[in-house]
């Protein structure tokens, strides 16, 4: 025999699902989204999706190479995720020297600087995205106005989101009834024909790659559900108790980042805990702090800070809700 | 809804590729080198001497202690060398070799028996005949049976258990024993109920072994205490642990046994090994083996002599097919690979798997992307990936906390990792640290 045997422990098989697998399962789940985006914010849109993918996989390639010295793992798909997912995040009509900075606080900070993928605790884009709106609060709130079919290259008009819309409508004393004939249909949310970031508009699209990610097994619907029950539930009893200083649950599902955030950001595998009791405190922790920041906080709207601020309880969940042993002592049930 | 194990599980490609192939003989070996420790516990004493004239089934050697079982001679012939050889552990371990006496007729004969329902013999007797007769847990724990049946400290066991799931992908040697010898089974089974005072039995078969369900089910419909139980396709199901949870709802608790909960578990070989011990006074000497692989061009299921190399099994399927570059003693999710084809079969080979160079390799580990797929498959509640951190980082007492100890090493968590982490690996060296922790206390 020429070659020699080999000996292992076992197993000796493996499912073949590898981390690259996840990833360009990812890549995949987003593309209706980004087809959307391109549709409604023309050649801008895609601009703003390659040179954020391109800078995420340049500044993971060189910091790495030169600066790290260690392997590079841009072939796992991993940089070129965040990249998209940044882009999703950002209005499309950003500079592009912004839009590179974020890359940079994406990639170098966020992820590098931590020890690269899987040691990250914070989710790369969503650090890139937050570092540029506390940066750049102007040029991150003023969104394109989203056009059928567009094929400018540079948006002159800017519109606001739904959700800014309804903060400052609400703040000059408007009530919803005054407010919701300038919103955007349910229709239009549903299909993404609205202000708002890149990839985060059209719910549907979302919800496809969601569905997608699901049947793949790439995520659980633990977190994704329970943000968005939590939210309806939340922004429900409100709508219930005053719907004039209210949005009804519908507008806040579909408008925002909410979607995006729930089926994409927070379920980043590395960011989010690892057990499923875990994962639905840590999504129901997601879904009260975004409803809280978008009724009574500054910013209309808090998805970005709502997974952030839960990415730093992921350890302490991963300490306290374990999966139960086997064989360990039930608690007496009422037979 | 088919019954399953509600925790954990992992669904790998079954490629059962000998189910349909009848169990053949095969030839008797020229030689055969039986193992004295091929079961868990005391290694067999051995009661012969080089050159000593050996009778087909007789006791070459003898028990050593509780927790150990009787080694018979698989032919008649010549013992030649008391030797130190290489088993399927990797060690070389001591060893009777005996050459077959070729003239001697008791070689040739067939042990095929009419189908012999009636059971004579007594309680104390049957206990007794199991014991003598070297029978272990055939499934691959090689545990000894008679010590799974003592019963002594007034255990309420009402329970009995059979394991018929044959989990492991490309394993076809209990499917097939099922189809085969199904009346014999349950013969086997009535012998267990009698031994032990049981009035219930449950036969657990996964649902992609539909013919050998229905022919249990005939084979037990004129006995009510008898049932068989159809399972849903997931492995580690076959885990004695899993196996009750799934039938009965019982969880064996935290470090316990079966007879914790009231059951006892065997495999379908072993009850038939105890109906061919019990109703025709045969010892263990032969076993069905799959030998198996997907660049096999024979893979069949075969009676084997213990101690037959697997050489020769190799051989009976057309031999080493090109490329070959792992041999498994098992089936692929816990078998043990082998370095070569000397080693003979011993009494818990339920397989040989012969895998070809695109899947012997392992793949680079990378980062944990702590996706938390080996925390959702472990069947024992178990979070794999910080077991591996714990052991890596020498922290022991903490992964003895974090209940390491009770991994029954199934290897789902490997098999599952998308980042090709030896997670099992640093889990069995962790355990072993740990259990000389624990003895170096006490």
């Amino acid at each position: 025999m020429a070659d020699p045997i080999i000996i292992s422990a076992s197993p000796h098989v493996h499912s073949n699902k590898s981390t690259k697998n996840l990833m360009y399962d990812v890549l995949y789940a987003l593309i209706p989204a980004f087809l959307v985006s391109i549709y409604v914010f023309g050649v801008s849109a895609l601009v703003l999706t390659s040179v954020a993918v391109a800078s995420c996989v340049l500044f993971e390639y060189v910091i790495q190479k030169y600066l790290l010295k260690t392997t590079v793992t841009v072939s796992d798909g991993s940089a070129l995720i965040t990249g998209i997912l940044l882009a999703f995040n950002l209005p499309s009509n950003l500079p592009i020297w912004m839009i590179i900075l974020g890359s940079l606080v994406a990639i170098g900070v966020a992820k590098l600087s931590f020890g690269g993928l899987g040691y990250n605790i914070f989710n790369p884009a969503l650090v890139g995205r937050v570092f540029l709106l506390i940066s750049f609060p102007v040029q991150m709130t003023s969104w394109p106005t989203a056009v059928e079919n567009n094929t400018t290259l540079v948006d002159a008009v800017t519109s606001e989101t739904t959700l800014g819309i309804i903060k400052e409508g609400l703040m000059y004393g408007d009530t919803m009834t005054t407010i919701s004939e300038k919103l955007p249909s349910t229709i239009d949310l549903l299909l993404g024909i609205t202000g708002g970031s890149a990839g985060e508009m059209s719910a549907l699209a979302l919800i496809l790659g969601g569905i997608f990610l699901l049947a793949r097994k790439v995520i659980t619907w633990h977190i994704p559900i329970t943000i968005l029950v939590t939210m309806t539930v939340m922004t429900g009893i409100f709508w219930l108790i005053n719907p004039e200083q209210y949005a009804n649950p519908l507008i806040h599902l579909l408008s925002g980042g909410a979607i995006l955030g729930a089926f994409y950001m927070a379920t980043d595998l590395v960011t989010s805990p690892m057990t499923k009791k875990g994962m639905i405190v840590f999504a129901i922790g997601i879904g009260v702090i975004t409803v809280v920041i978008r009724l009574f906080g500054a910013y209309p709207e808090g998805v970005s800070f709502a997974i952030l601020i839960m990415n730093a309880f992921v350890p302490l969940i991963n300490k306290y809700f374990k999966p139960r042993r086997f064989g360990s002592p039930i608690k007496s049930k009422i037979v | 809804m088919l019954k399953t194990f509600p925790k954990g599980g992992v669904h790998p490609e079954e490629n059962k590729l000998t189910s349909s192939k009848a169990i053949k003989r095969m030839p008797v070996p020229k030689v055969v080198y039986v193992p004295i420790a091929q079961h868990i516990g005391i290694p067999a004493e051995i009661i012969v001497n080089q050159k000593d004239k050996v009778q087909k089934g007789q006791v070459v050697a003898k028990s050593g202690g509780f927790v150990s079982s009787n080694i018979h001679s698989p032919v008649a012939g010549t013992v030649t060398k008391l030797d130190m050889i290489v088993d399927t552990s990797g060690y070389k371990k001591q060893c009777i070799v005996i050459r077959t006496d070729e003239k001697d007729e008791s070689n040739q004969e067939i042990p095929e028996f009419p189908l012999k329902k009636e059971i004579t013999m007594e309680q104390k007797d049957i206990l007794q005949h199991i014991s003598d007769s070297g029978i272990v847990g055939l499934g691959g724990a090689t545990f000894p049976s008679h010590v799974k049946l003592d019963l002594k400290n007034d255990n309420k066991v009402d329970y009995l258990i059979i394991n018929g799931v044959e989990c492991e992908p490309y394993l076809t040697a209990d499917h097939r024993l099922m189809l085969e010898k199904a009346e014999e089974i349950i013969v086997g089974i009535q012998i267990l109920m009698k031994a032990l005072h049981i009035n219930k039995a449950v036969i657990g078969i996964e649902n992609n072994k539909r013919d050998a369900i229905e022919v249990l089910k005939k084979a037990a419909a004129d006995d009510d205490r008898i049932q068989v139980a159809a399972l849903q396709v997931k492995y580690p199901q076959g885990s004695e642990k899993q196996l009750i949870k799934a039938i009965i709802g019982r969880e064996v608790p935290k470090g316990g046994l079966p007879m914790d909960v009231g059951v006892i578990v065997h495999n379908v070989g072993t009850i038939f090994a105890i109906y061919q011990a019990v109703q025709y006074d045969q010892p263990l000497t032969e076993r069905v083996v799959t030998v198996t692989g997907k660049n096999l061009e024979k893979a069949s299921n075969f009676w084997v002599k213990i101690g037959t190399p697997i050489k020769d099994l190799v051989e009976e399927v057309g031999g080493l097919p090109e490329g070959t570059r792992k041999i498994v003693n098992g089936g692929p999710m816990m078998g043990k690979a082998i370095k070569n084809t000397d080693v003979p079969v011993t009494k818990g080979t339920s397989g040989i798997l012969v895998i070809s160079e695109d899947e012997a390799s392992r793949q680079e580990p990378e980062n944990c992307i702590r996706c938390g797929k080996c925390v959702f498959v472990c069947p024992m509640g178990l979070e794999p990936h910080l077991l591996m951190n714990l052991t890596e980082k020498g922290m022991y007492e903490r992964a003895a906390s974090e209940d390491v100890m009770t991994c029954i090493e199934c290897g789902s968590c490997s098999y599952v990792c998308p980042s090709h982490r030896p997670l099992l690996d640093y889990i069995r060296f962790g355990k072993s640290i740990v259990k000389k922790l624990n003895t170096a206390k006490n």
